[in-house]
């Protein structure tokens, strides 16, 4: 019952705001939609605490603790994004660079895009999964150009075209998928469930499943953004609108490293070697290296933190690929800790570059003068997704060091060395934002400030205590994926 | 039909479904391309019956229909109306250097057809041959998208590429499931219509559908 409500919840939504989405109330309603999926979340979880894994729907869904704290996560920073939203969409109206069609598309779009990211954490069948992602894709191209700026086009050009060639790989490789599980579980609807795959892995074909997974890792790779794939994510995030770089970097690259990894279980029990893992950990390093060298040349602020979510998902695939108990719950924690601070500094990003009214760096000044949590805000939370304690990025970047340290000694200078070079490129070019002379220019409506404390305190609150539950779900995850 | 007929037949389906993918890949003027997109679907949707009424999978004449239904007639009939709109019906691209792009189509094939001679060994479906042609049409159909400088063969090449993902399936196992094959035909479909919105977008910003105008977002 619950993870039809969890879908049709951001379905209905998207019908109320393709309707009425214009209104100047509509920021609200979008906010109050996301608050009833995250009810809907929430009771589904509560579920899935109490009895387990549970699969619904004729094996349509299924969800187990891998899935539900990322259910539970994109709806909560789905809720907290459409919150900031509604100041800031308003703030962009007050400034012209939106209109009521534009406002009516946003909302509407927005909400198709939960629910298609929903879809795709939900959905026990492969292909569904595929189709969720590419639809996910869909949903957001015309909100990456909403501005209808000659760059914010050309960066929604890119997204859609290299992301629609990506995600077609992935689903070569679904459909090899599906080819060497119907020699197994036969023809028919049964031969994607995961469920049904997961119980005969190991009779898979080793030599089919190990081009589907190369296939498969190129085509999700693409949507979760690591190097050499990842020319349009810069892009989409620093052109469109900034609720919708909070979504893309906190929600979106989750969800497609998921789906990456739900496959990777697959192959490894059909192949029985450490294949995957080193491929996943060779793009993760990569993307690790490149994004944090390419930190200090970045002058549009969400450009820089969009590299930065370049890195840290390099770090998770990373994680990922070493596999074991420690790495993967690292990973895990990682995803979630990540997705709720890189939000966070969306959020304020967004307001202060709507006060300095550029998005450039060099602009963007003093704002601890004129807006002190604005500037606190960036500031702890540039601290944070740097991996400083006390924060939650500080743990899981410790755990997944040690655990490389021990496993893979060769790797561990060139994440130190990374994790160096992005420090000091991102708190340089921070620090004169936060503290230099001042800018900025009054808000017209007060900016969206609780979501940004929120998250941070829930990072602050994971790096000193991990509830049990919580840490309970990790683990349980991290037995599944191994 | 005897079993040797059918495996002929499809086996020139597929041959023909290459001979698109080579065509579609040096055709300069922007209407041959949707014509020849068009046909690939018509090609596709044949083979498709042809291989339901050979191995009696019923399934198989639904996503024949479908084929039929969006690839040959609302595909192309949307590519029509954007071309017309835009007008840019009688648009002639200019390609560099059509001999070496033939050339590096035929490795392409080549190294699809041995990715692929694994996979159809183990696979006992009547279509196993095909399966390294399907590949091959993928990689010629993204060989054409990096080739192309304009927005809508670009996407025509993307359409195509999906054409070719589509006949792997039916080559290697029959067909998805149904399920997935309509999420997929609707993805493509609503792609397709925001491409089309997109294509507009394009032309009031930048005056032109030429994607080197388009790229200027380079790193700063």
């Amino acid at each position: 019952m619950y993870p039809l409500l969890v879908l049709l919840t951001p379905i209905a939504g998207a019908v109320i705001l393709g309707l009425w989405g214009h209104r100047a109330s509509a920021g609200g309603v979008n906010a109050a939609i996301s608050l009833l999926t995250l009810i809907a979340a929430a009771l589904l979880t509560a579920q899935v605490v109490e009895y387990g894994p549970m699969l619904a729907f004729d094996e349509l869904f299924f969800v187990d603790s891998f899935n539900v704290f990322l259910v539970a996560l994109t709806a909560l920073v789905g809720f907290t994004t459409a919150l900031f939203s509604r100041p800031y969409m308003l703030i962009e109206m007050h400034h012209g660079r939106i209109n009521a069609r534009r406002l009516r598309l946003y909302h509407a779009s927005y909400q198709l895009f939960m629910f298609t990211m929903l879809l795709a954490l939900l959905t026990n069948n492969l292909g569904i999964m595929w189709v969720a992602m590419e639809a996910a894709t869909l949903a957001t191209v015309l909100l990456v150009s909403l501005y209808r700026t000659p760059a914010s086009l050309e960066a929604a050009w890119k997204y859609f075209i290299l992301c629609g060639v990506g995600i077609a790989q992935a689903l070569f490789g679904t459909v090899l998928m599906y080819f060497a599980s119907e020699q197994v579980l036969g023809a028919g609807g049964t031969a994607l469930l995961w469920t049904h795959l997961d119980a005969v892995k190991s009779q898979l074909e080793p030599s089919v499943l190990t081009l589907a997974f190369v296939f498969l890792l190129v085509g999700y790779g693409t949507k979760v953004g690591l190097v050499p794939l990842h020319s349009w994510l810069p892009d989409a995030h620093a052109e469109g609108p900034t609720p919708v770089s909070a979504v893309l970097s906190g929600l979106l690259l989750n969800v497609a490293l998921y789906a990456l990894v739900r496959n990777k279980v697959l192959a490894d029990g059909a192949l029985g070697s450490d294949l995957t893992g080193n491929l996943m950990m060779g793009f993760g390093l990569l993307s690790v290296v490149i994004a944090a060298f390419s930190l200090s040349r970045q002058q549009d602020a969400k450009r820089l933190f969009a590299y930065s979510s370049v890195e840290h998902m390099g770090l998770i695939t990373f994680a990922f690929g070493m596999g074991g108990p420690v790495a993967t719950f690292a990973a895990l924690l990682h995803m979630t800790v990540h997705s709720l601070t890189k939000s966070a500094i969306f959020f304020v990003v967004g307001h202060a570059s709507q006060k300095a009214g550029t998005q450039m760096m060099d602009s963007i000044r003093g704002l601890v003068d004129t807006n002190p949590t604005i500037g606190w805000g960036l500031m702890l939370g540039s601290l944070a997704i740097l991996g400083m304690p006390p924060f939650g990025v500080f743990a899981s970047e410790f755990l997944i060091i040690t655990t490389a340290m021990r496993e893979h000694p060769w790797a561990t200078p060139f994440l130190l060395a990374a994790l160096g070079v992005a420090f000091a490129a991102v708190f340089g070019k921070v620090q004169p934002m936060v503290f230099g002379e001042t800018t900025g220019r009054r808000l017209p409506h007060p900016p969206a400030i609780l979501p940004v404390f929120a998250h941070l305190a829930l990072v602050l609150v994971l790096g000193v205590y991990i509830p049990p539950y919580l840490a309970q779900w990790y683990r349980q995850a991290a037995a599944l994926i191994g | 039909m005897s079993a040797s007929m059918s495996t002929q037949l499809i086996n020139l389906f597929a041959s023909l479904l290459l001979l698109i993918a080579f065509a579609m890949l040096a055709q300069r003027r922007v209407l041959s391309l949707i014509h020849l997109f068009a046909w690939q679907g018509a090609v596709l949707a044949l083979n498709t019956t042809l291989v339901a009424f050979v191995t009696d999978q019923h399934h198989l004449y639904y996503s024949a229909l479908l084929t039929l239904v969006l690839k040959v007639i609302l595909l192309p009939w949307i590519l029509h109306r954007l071309i017309d709109k835009l007008n840019v019906r009688w648009d002639v691209e200019t390609l560099v250097n059509i001999p070496t792009t033939m050339l590096i189509g035929v490795v392409l094939v080549i190294i699809g057809f041995n990715v692929a001679m694994p996979i159809s060994h183990l696979s006992a479906t009547v279509t196993r041959g095909t399966l390294g042609i399907a590949l091959a049409s993928v990689l010629l159909s993204f060989m054409m998208m990096i080739t192309r400088r304009k927005a809508v063969p670009q996407v025509i090449g993307f359409l195509a590429m999906e054409n070719g993902l589509f006949f792997a399936a039916t080559s290697a196992t029959y067909g998805m499931p149904l399920v997935v094959e309509l999420g997929v035909a609707l993805d493509v479909l609503v792609g397709t219509f925001i491409f089309g919105i997109f294509t507009f977008h394009l032309r009031e910003a930048f005056d032109s559908l030429d994607i080197e105008h388009i790229e200027k977002l380079k790193e700063r």
